[in-house]
């Protein structure tokens, strides 16, 4: 079936069943491999995308409910070929160990800092805790969370 | 400065010595489809196999190591770099892919920067030498009258420049002078960890970019999205492969029902070989759903059920080893116990600790032009090229291994499971096969690792002092595999081509310096009812055992401090410089520098544990422990807030005094030290395998807990120490650093709690329940 997806501001039309979960398309067919299979579960976040400035979990949606909607990658962030603020805070503080983890928790505090840009350090664990690391960067996760939002604010 | 991915997309196509390619990263993936074998081992006795300089004075060294996520590439190119004299930003590094890299063996053991960083430096200043010599040749003066700097070599002026008569500084780049040609030059070694040439190191104080801090130019792509990793790689014509595992461990598989998936849209094939059973269809999500869909029938075994993981210790305690170690004894322990004013006694659980990588294993190999490619994120890279090639019995020279970045697992991928099928399936279907584990699989079937019971005496005498510590570990351990062997993966296991005797594995003893008249390490290794296609097997996890030892140990020592009405630093150092016989006198040192180091770092106040009872729901208190492996020291201390109604305990603060020797980059190794302290963490409050009597039941995030970002310390400090006895030393050695930060860490958390509460807790993890249990015992 004819699926057509609004990506990183790109169309596409893919051809696959409607159930398909919207990571194996942007992985497989879109050649977007920012998100990353961690668990098919929607408890990870490795597969984190924003769609409608949310962060949503891709490896649990499919493709038919992600029509017509505007969906970011971690590849859409930079803009003009500069990075985004927290890329950019993420890279200043050295933050990735292995990196598989990096794309959902960047793109899960770009969520954050869009809706709260000054938030406390409680409101960054709140909405950092679902995005696993087996690294356990998360000290230099929170250290990059708060240097973008002095950065973006 | 530029990533390594721009480096190599501006420095072109040259490398003739190692495959005729240089490798961008796009460049290496897109190519190597074409690249046909045979793959010859690159000669770590030639100079040319591991580093090139082009024309554009830029250079590129080869190595035989892989970088888990630590920055060692970063710390690779800093420290030849120096030795060869080039600027940093004009160099990049290409790690651990078997055709194009001289075998280092991968990573493991912390070895990258402590064993392999002194080929890599010996190599890079040989080829300095052998330029300069090339430079005295071009301009007709002896080699003692050239300075170089940043790959430019320069003919000191025979007058002092401005002064009458002087003339320019004539130079000739490294690029001028060999750019594009190779240096033929032979080095000598008796192995590869050997390898050098005549030239000599040059002292540390000299080095320029080693102490300083360049970024990692691994992590950019790994923010932009750019990076491609093993996982993410296709080639044309791929399949994608999903296993399907025996429901419960030593399954035996009856039948296949090939007819339940084979008109699902993508089918391509089911394998079955023995009990190993995978589907492959032209969709990953095809095949993810073959596979859950694919029916078929499995007998149960009758024999070699396990002991539930709730009943594990009494289990470990109580089953003969399947082999008892040589004791390590010095004094009489036996004539000090007898003679003791007080004995002090506690016994410690570790449980068994999974790696559950945040990404399952995966790999996808090529069979084109009738070679196999494999992509993979393995760290021990060599050994899976020679381990598939004897698993398919086919010529080594057919089999490579490109390495590429993957998801960390700290010792999962030395048994590369996932490497291994990718190349059985391909094989078997003459196409490139990629495959992926599910998070259930990966959870329950990684390696983990052992489980240690352990128990530890002590004895005081009248006056006080403590004469005689005595350890005994069980570990359940029997069956450790080792790296990639053909014989003990899990494909091996399962398709019936494993060897026969599994192997011993062990039981560790502590690693620490104090200095106790009359000591005793006994150990003995437990077998579990089923030694094969079990998911309960043994592989090396982060130090492999240390972390086990450590809590025990360290545990023990705060407890026998109490036992004292001794503060646990300065009980610690009582036994540090207390004087001795045994040669540990270096280790002590550097001990006794990291202990006042971290205490000093936190502000210790000297006192007992536990502290006085204080009233409220959360309690707080502080714990110390350390411990050193191989050559780099670790002190921590902990402070944690215990509640008192629910058991949760959260770590406050942590502080770590770590002496790796000479430190190449700071900031990545600060980094590297923070995450490795709350992996410890982790272990220490969430971590532990479930399973009950057939399978292992703790197969996702909810029944495998693991730290998250709600839980970190509101601070950590890493104090990077050198205690050595000769801290300027111009051979101050690089130790390694990868693991040792979380040895001490389980004890310190516990000594951290009996500080706050006045309760021991002595078995791993402290979840809630569990430490709350003990406050109410």
């Amino acid at each position: 079936m004819a699926i057509t997806l609004l990506v990183n501001g790109k169309r596409h039309t893919v051809d696959v069943d409607p159930s398909t979960p919207l990571l194996y398309v942007l992985r497989n067919d879109l050649d977007l491999s920012g998100p990353r299979f961690g668990c098919g579960l929607g408890q990870c976040g490795a597969c984190t995308v924003l769609i409608k400035g949310e962060a949503v979990r891709s490896c649990v949606r499919t493709v038919a409910q992600s029509q017509n909607v505007e969906i970011t990658t971690l590849e859409g962030l930079a803009k003009d070929g500069r990075l985004h603020p927290v890329q950019q805070a993420w890279i200043d503080e050295q933050v990735p160990a292995c990196g598989y983890c990096q794309n959902g928790q960047i793109l899960t505090a770009k969520a954050l800092l869009d809706k709260n840009p000054h938030p406390t350090d409680a409101q960054i664990r709140d909405a950092m805790k679902g995005v696993l690391c087996r690294c356990m960067t998360y000290y230099g996760i929170n250290a990059a969370v708060k240097r973008a939002a002095k950065v973006i604010a | 400065m530029k990533t390594r991915r721009e480096f190599l997309k501006t420095s072109g196509l040259l490398i003739a010595s190692v495959g005729a390619l240089s490798l961008s990263d796009d460049e290496i993936y897109t190519l190597a489809a074409q690249a046909g074998g045979p793959y010859v081992d690159p000669d770590y006795l030639q100079l040319d196999s591991w580093i090139v300089i082009r024309p554009d004075n830029t250079a590129t060294f080869f190595v035989g190591k892989t970088d888990l996520g630590q920055g060692t590439g970063t710390a690779f190119r800093q420290i030849m770099s120096d030795e060869l004299d080039i600027a940093f930003d004009n160099t990049s590094c290409v790690m651990g892919s078997t055709h194009l890299t001289v075998d280092q063996g991968g990573s493991g053991g912390s070895d990258a920067l402590q064993t392999d960083g002194y080929p890599m430096r010996r190599v890079a200043a040989e080829a300095r030498r052998v330029l300069l010599e090339m430079a005295a040749t071009h301009f007709g003066v002896p080699a003692t009258s050239l300075t170089v700097s940043d790959g430019v070599v320069t003919v000191r002026p025979s007058t002092p420049l401005g002064a009458a008569g002087s003339t320019p500084p004539r130079t000739i780049t490294y690029g001028e002078l060999i750019g594009g040609k190779k240096f033929s030059v032979r080095l000598t070694g008796r192995d590869v960890d050997n390898t050098t040439g005549v030239a000599k190191l040059k002292p540390v104080q000299e080095m320029k970019n080693v102490g300083k801090s360049p970024q990692r130019y691994d992590i950019p792509p790994k923010v932009d999205g750019s990076g491609k990793w093993a996982v993410d790689m296709k080639v044309p014509g791929m399949v994608h492969a999903r296993n399907v595992k025996p429901p419960v461990a030593g399954a035996t598989l009856v039948s296949v029902d090939e007819s339940s998936v084979r008109n699902l849209p993508g089918f391509v094939r089911v394998v079955r070989k023995g009990n190993y059973l995978a589907v492959m269809c032209e969709r990953e999500e095809q095949a993810i759903k073959a596979a859950t869909q694919l029916k078929a029938e499995w007998r149960n075994p009758t024999t070699g059920l396990f002991p539930a993981s709730v009943d594990f210790f009494a289990y470990l305690r109580s089953t003969p080893p399947a082999f008892s170690q040589q004791p390590a004894t010095v004094g009489n322990v036996d004539a000090a116990f007898a003679s003791a004013a007080k004995v002090v006694e506690a016994d410690y659980d570790i449980p068994f600790q999974g790696h559950t990588s945040i990404g399952p294993a995966h790999a996808l190999a090529d069979p084109s032009n009738n070679q196999l490619t494999i992509y993979s994120n393995d760290m021990k890279s060599y050994g899976l090229r020679n381990g598939v090639a004897r698993f398919l019995n086919i010529p080594r020279e057919q089999v490579r291994v490109i390495w590429m970045d993957g998801p960390q697992a700290y010792g999962r991928t030395a048994a590369d499971d996932a490497g291994f099928e990718a190349a059985f399936l391909a094989h078997e279907l003459g196409r490139p096969v990629r495959v992926q584990w599910s998070r259930a699989e990966e959870s329950a079937w990684d390696t983990k690792g052992p489980a240690y019971a352990i128990k530890l005496r002590g004895a005081f005498d009248a006056a006080g002092n403590l004469v005689a510590l005595d350890y005994d570990a069980r570990a359940a351990d029997h069956n450790h595999l080792g790296y990639n062997e053909y014989d003990t993966v899990l494909i091996a296991q399962l398709t019936g081509q494993r060897k026969q005797e599994p192997a011993r594995g062990r039981a560790s003893y502590p690693t620490d310096s104090y200095a106790v008249a009359n000591r005793r390490s006994t150990g003995s290794v437990i077998p579990l009812p089923l030694t094969w296609e079990t998911p309960l097997r043994m592989g090396n996890l982060r130090d492999p055992d240390g972390p086990q030892v450590t809590f025990a140990v360290e545990s023990f020592i705060d407890e026998l401090a109490a036992a004292a009405n001794a503060d646990p630093v300065e009980f610690r150092l009582k036994l540090l410089q207390a004087s001795t016989t045994d040669d540990s006198g270096f280790k002590r040192a550097r001990s006794i520098a990291c202990v006042k180091a971290a205490a000093e770092k936190f502000g210790w106040d000297r006192r007992r544990s536990p502290k006085t009872r204080a009233t409220g729901n959360v309690v707080s208190g502080r714990g110390i422990a350390y411990a050193f492996r191989s050559q780099t020291v670790v002190a921590e201390i902990a402070e944690v807030e215990v509640n008192r109604t629910t058991g949760r305990v959260w770590v406050k603060r942590l502080v770590c005094a770590h002496d790796c020797g000479l430190v190449v980059n700071p900031v990545a190794l600060t980094r590297t030290i923070e995450n490795g302290l709350l992996h410890g963490v982790s272990r220490s409050l969430f971590e532990e395998v479930a399973f009950d009597n057939q399978k292992v039941t703790s197969v996702d995030w909810i029944t495998s807990p693991t730290l998250t970002h709600a839980d970190i310390p509101e601070r950590i400090d890493v104090v990077l120490v050198n205690g050595d006895p000769n801290p300027n030393r111009p051979d101050l050695p690089h130790y390694g650093a990868g693991e040792t930060m979380l040895k001490p860490t389980m004890a310190a958390i516990a000594n951290a709690i009996f500080d706050a509460t006045g309760v021991r807790v002595r078995r791993v993890p402290f979840r809630a329940p569990r430490v709350l249990a003990a406050l109410k015992a």
